[in-house]
């Protein structure tokens, strides 16, 4: 019989929640890193009980652990993100010239097919590779030495770089998006990129359809239909039908179209789902109503999801990587909030139900779907 | 002919952790004098989790919330070649590696 694990990151820490298929009754496990801020836990696809946590906190940088049992053990992996050559600088604030500084990383992502290979996307915005399931990481450095980085800024999260979604067909193609400069699109393993931005309009930039400088807030893709990529912008849901090189509107009928997540139906390629959030000074659902967004349409017409989420004066934010499919039959639907509360939906967003209700603020949900439990 | 000293070396709790040991960790450096930086090189070396979490990787600087004690003095803005107290050097006292108060 078929099983769910969600990893959990949280401001203080990891939590893993497991469960059958049915997906009703749930085991949590945690806080695992108590204190520590997990932007990111996931697990690799071709091995699903090697899982990484990138980790991190003001006072002692960035950590990097590694499971090969799915959680129940860890051991420190590499956290040498040292940029290549000299970083040189992007742009601060308030416009002035800021020197590239590593932080923390925002998002892992491993190879579909080979456990030892992961990418990283990090603040200040880059990309690394790893090739020994984390050890060590070495900076596609093409992708910072892009000619538009030192015009990059940072939106109010810091300039990261938070999505990698990787093209299944090629291993050599893929999308990363950065805060806020945007899209960009490599299709030859990193070594060159190109802007992926072309129908982006952002009032908050001084040229509203510039190549770069949007707050893209996340991506999403169906495997089965990659050249189609859906985008929840700082305002604005997009789609692009060419894979990235260019995107239109699909926000009509949401009651705000500002956002963080986005995400794809596990077997429908056309059910996309998004968490209307009122606007970017007031990160809480309008109306104190806690509202998935399905359109089964590839966007344009939305419905209202709502059975068993918060309808009255619920004030939570659902950040960029809080929200996940897992791949059994009946697809089922992840969301964190700030607010320390997982919601699971086993029947694809008509119903929901909290898993765990007072974790401290969720920052990411992944979800594994395994074969028996072992 | 060198002589090496068995150095304490107090962690908070967090990098206690990271590092898998429950107390206080002993390290040794040569010296005396024990140098502060030669501390730090040798806690690093025995428990290479800690790289980064104590110290800046490209710079080697402190990082900017933690805070270097010992025999009640605050070393955290001495530099690298600075010699820790006698106590230290001979065991009596440990180096605190401390997480600044900036919790709330």
């Amino acid at each position: 019989m078929s099983c769910v694990r969600v990893l959990v990151g949280t401001r203080k820490g990891v939590f893993v929640l497991t469960a059958d298929g049915q997906r009703e009754d749930w085991t949590v496990t945690g806080p695992l890193f108590g204190g520590w801020e997990a932007y990111h836990v996931t697990g690799s696809p071709s091995n699903p009980d090697r899982l990484w946590a990138a980790l991190s906190m003001g006072w002692f940088g960035q950590q990097l652990q590694r499971s090969e049992d799915g959680g129940r053990t860890w051991a420190a992996v590499g956290n040498d993100f040292t940029y290549a050559g000299v970083p040189g600088t992007h742009q601060d604030f308030d416009g002035t010239p800021h020197p590239w500084e590593f932080t923390r990383v925002w998002k892992l992502a491993p190879s579909p097919s080979d456990p030892d290979t992961l990418l990283a996307g990090v603040q200040d915005a880059a990309l690394f590779r790893s090739v020994d399931g984390g050890e060590h990481w070495t900076e596609v450095r093409g992708l910072r030495e892009h000619g538009s980085g030192a015009h990059w800024q940072p939106g109010a999260g810091g300039m990261c770089l938070h999505t990698i979604c990787p093209d299944p067909r090629d291993d050599d193609a893929l999308l990363v998006a950065i805060s806020a400069a945007g899209v960009f699109r490599t299709a030859d393993g990193g070594a060159g990129w190109r802007a992926a931005n072309r129908g982006l309009v952002s009032d908050g930039i001084p040229d509203p359809d510039a190549e770069v400088g949007h707050c893209v807030h996340k991506l999403a893709r169906h495997p089965d239909r990659p050249d189609t990529v859906y985008m929840q912008k700082h305002w604005d849901v997009m789609r692009s039908d060419d894979g990235g090189d260019s995107w239109y509107d699909i926000g009509d009928g949401l009651p705000s179209d500002f956002g963080f997540v986005v995400d794809v139906h596990a077997h429908e390629p056309d059910t996309v789902y998004v968490v209307p959030i009122t606007s970017d000074a007031e990160h809480y659902p309008p109306d104190g109503r806690l509202r998935v967004y399905r359109s089964r349409s590839g966007g344009g017409e939305w419905e209202p999801l709502t059975r068993g989420l918060p309808q009255q004066h619920c004030y939570v934010d659902v950040l960029r990587d809080a929200m996940a499919v897992d791949r059994l039959d009946d697809c089922g639907i992840y969301l964190g909030t700030t607010g320390g509360q997982v919601y699971v939906s086993p029947d694809a967003g008509d119903s929901w139900t909290p898993i765990v209700r007072d974790l401290p603020a969720v920052l990411s949900v992944e979800v594994q779907t395994l074969g028996a439990p072992s | 002919m060198s002589r090496t000293c068995t150095v304490r070396v107090r962690l908070p709790a967090q990098l206690r952790r990271l590092a898998g040991v429950d107390g206080e960790v002993a390290v040794p450096v040569a010296g005396p004098p024990v140098l502060l930086g030669a501390v730090l090189d040798a806690l690093e070396h025995r428990h290479p989790q800690l790289c980064g979490a104590v110290r800046d990787r490209p710079s080697g600087r402190r990082r900017p919330y933690v805070r270097y004690f010992a025999c009640e003095q605050d070393l955290s803005h001495c530099p690298a070649g600075t010699a820790l107290p006698p106590a230290v050097a001979r065991g009596d006292e440990p180096l605190l590696v401390v997480g600044a108060m900036a919790g709330g």
